[in-house]
């Protein structure tokens, strides 16, 4: 890495770190108003995240495990959001739960992406995603206020947005049509994306077309295809849609969230999905997390989960264009 | 065939696309949560000068362009193609017409140029920054007027017309800054 005299110096300005310091706290009262327990789970974790487009950092354990015998040696996974033990913590009972903590992703460095950043991630029991929706809406307001506003407050069905925006039914649109849209708004086929990748192409429609569009207030969308379900629930009908929402802010994704599945026969299909397509796709496999399992098999409460970006919140608030802004020492100062 | 994959893309890198060298002026890394990575790169056609953009798919492998920047002499032009030399080895590369582009206008022989060679072929000639060039041919001068105020067209050795002050003559020689094709200072000898 290119070294320079200037290199030891953080790269986010001290008033970026004050705004940091304020919006954590704010966020802690917030939850410490409603009750929300804040928790805290471990960053090493021997069980990793499946999802195909997310890369796990992994490291190894050389010592004494406790249970396992002396000198053992333990491939450990770098979490790459708190999810898992956060949804152990629910089903042994914790009632609705909150973490601020660091997550590591590995292969994402970026103007809006940084290999290690601040995720805060919450469950609201008894709620489902709209009631999520609107406390997310609350903690926003809540917490940028002085900053940065939020109106106008938007909702979409994934669907609905699409075809608002494209003209084109997201649930039944094939690649070619999808191509079509790319074309009409002056933009190439992406190189390297193949036909079956469906979903790739409609994260290329949202990213490229879409989210442009999205307006500066806070969106959210919904009722997302159920092959990006990832851990939501499914709601029933034709066709069936995730009950999963992303939020919006200024046009820049923030969280996403679920009302949670909490079927233990269903997860272990979807883990063994992505276990598919991580083979397809030539990824290293991941151990599926046997006791988030066991979890859902004991009973994990009905409850609604969202996880939002620290940095992301930042750069909203600070309207920074660049991550580096609103981090001391991002990768390239790590 | 060399080739770059895109976690090394970054400003300045040199790529084929459709057959055209490139360079990359801006990428971005575009990635929602929970889907597919892209790189989105604004990028400069080398042959045509147009700005294009492309989106690849993460992790994709692109092909390296065989460009480079090198500093050549200027020697002389043949109407059809200007002549440069390589000071050190004293190769002699020719440019043609669309590679010479605006740059026409200050190409003064011995000056040194910024060559983009692609393959060994001059691609793009970018002039110094600087050059200093003789009139040839302005109103006649207004002695003692240095105010700076107003202004005239002047003809210079090259053919190239600026705007100067009042006070310049035919026979003096001027320095001239390339990027803005504005008048700088008259040259002290």
């Amino acid at each position: 890495m290119l070294q320079t005299a200037d290199d030891w110096r953080p790269t986010a300005s001290l008033d970026a770190l004050k705004l940091r310091a304020t919006l954590l706290t704010r966020i802690r009262a917030y939850f410490g108003g409603q009750g929300v327990l804040e928790v805290d789970t471990p960053v090493l974790s021997s069980a990793g995240a499946t999802d195909p487009a997310i890369h796990s950092f992994t490291t190894t354990y050389h010592g004494p495990v406790p249970g396992a015998g002396n000198g053992s040696e333990l491939k450990l996974y770098l979490h790459t959001s708190p999810e898992f033990p956060m949804k152990r913590l629910l089903a042994a009972g914790s009632g609705s739960i909150y973490q601020l903590c660091k997550v590591f992703r590995d292969g994402e460095s970026g103007g809006s992406h940084n290999p290690e950043f601040t995720l805060l991630e919450w469950y609201r029991t008894g709620f489902d995603h709209f009631d999520l929706m609107d406390d997310v809406q609350r903690l926003l307001r809540t917490v940028l206020d002085g900053t940065r506003s939020v109106e106008p407050v938007d909702h979409w069905t994934y669907r609905d947005l699409f075809l608002e925006v494209t003209g084109m039914d997201p649930f039944t649109a094939a690649v070619k049509d999808m191509q079509a849209v790319l074309q009409g708004h002056g933009l190439h086929d992406p190189v390297g994306l193949t036909p079956d990748d469906r979903d790739a192409w409609l994260d290329v429609v949202m990213t490229h077309v879409i989210e442009p569009r999205l307006g500066p207030g806070l969106v959210f969308i919904r009722d997302y295809p159920a092959s990006q379900a990832a851990l939501a629930r499914l709601r029933p009908g034709q066709p069936a849609v995730a009950a999963r929402f992303e939020v919006y802010l200024g046009g820049m994704e923030l969280a996403n969230g679920y009302h949670e599945l909490t079927d233990a026969a269903e997860l272990q299909r979807r883990f063994e999905k992505d276990s598919t397509r991580r083979d397809a796709q030539g990824s290293e496999a991941v151990a599926m997390d046997q006791k988030l399992l066991a979890a859902l098999a004991s009973e994990l409460p009905d409850c609604a989960g969202v996880a939002l970006g620290i940095e992301r919140l930042l750069m909203i608030a600070s309207q920074s264009a660049s991550i580096e802004d609103v981090i001391a020492f991002p990768l390239a100062r790590a | 065939m060399a080739s770059y994959n895109t976690n090394e893309f970054r400003g300045g890198l040199k790529i084929m696309i459709d057959g055209d060298p490139c360079s990359i002026i801006e990428n971005e890394f575009v990635k929602p949560g929970k889907g597919q990575a892209f790189n989105r790169v604004k990028i400069r056609n080398l042959k045509t000068g147009r700005v294009i953009e492309r989106t690849y798919k993460s992790g994709e492998s692109v092909e390296a362009a065989d460009v480079m920047d090198t500093d050549l002499q200027f020697l002389y032009s043949d109407g059809e193609f200007w002549h440069f030399m390589d000071t050190e080895t004293y190769d002699q590369h020719a440019a043609d017409a669309t590679a010479v582009g605006d740059a026409v206008k200050w190409l003064k022989e011995q000056d040194t140029c910024e060559i983009t060679l692609w393959n060994g072929t001059p691609l793009v000639v970018t002039p110094p920054n600087f050059v200093i060039l003789t009139v040839t041919d302005t109103d006649p001068g207004v002695r003692g007027d240095t105010s700076g105020g107003g202004g005239k067209p002047a003809t210079l050795e090259t053919g190239a017309v600026v705007r100067v002050p009042l006070f310049i003559e035919i026979g003096d020689a001027l320095k001239i800054d390339t990027r803005t094709g504005e008048y700088v200072a008259r040259a002290r000898d």
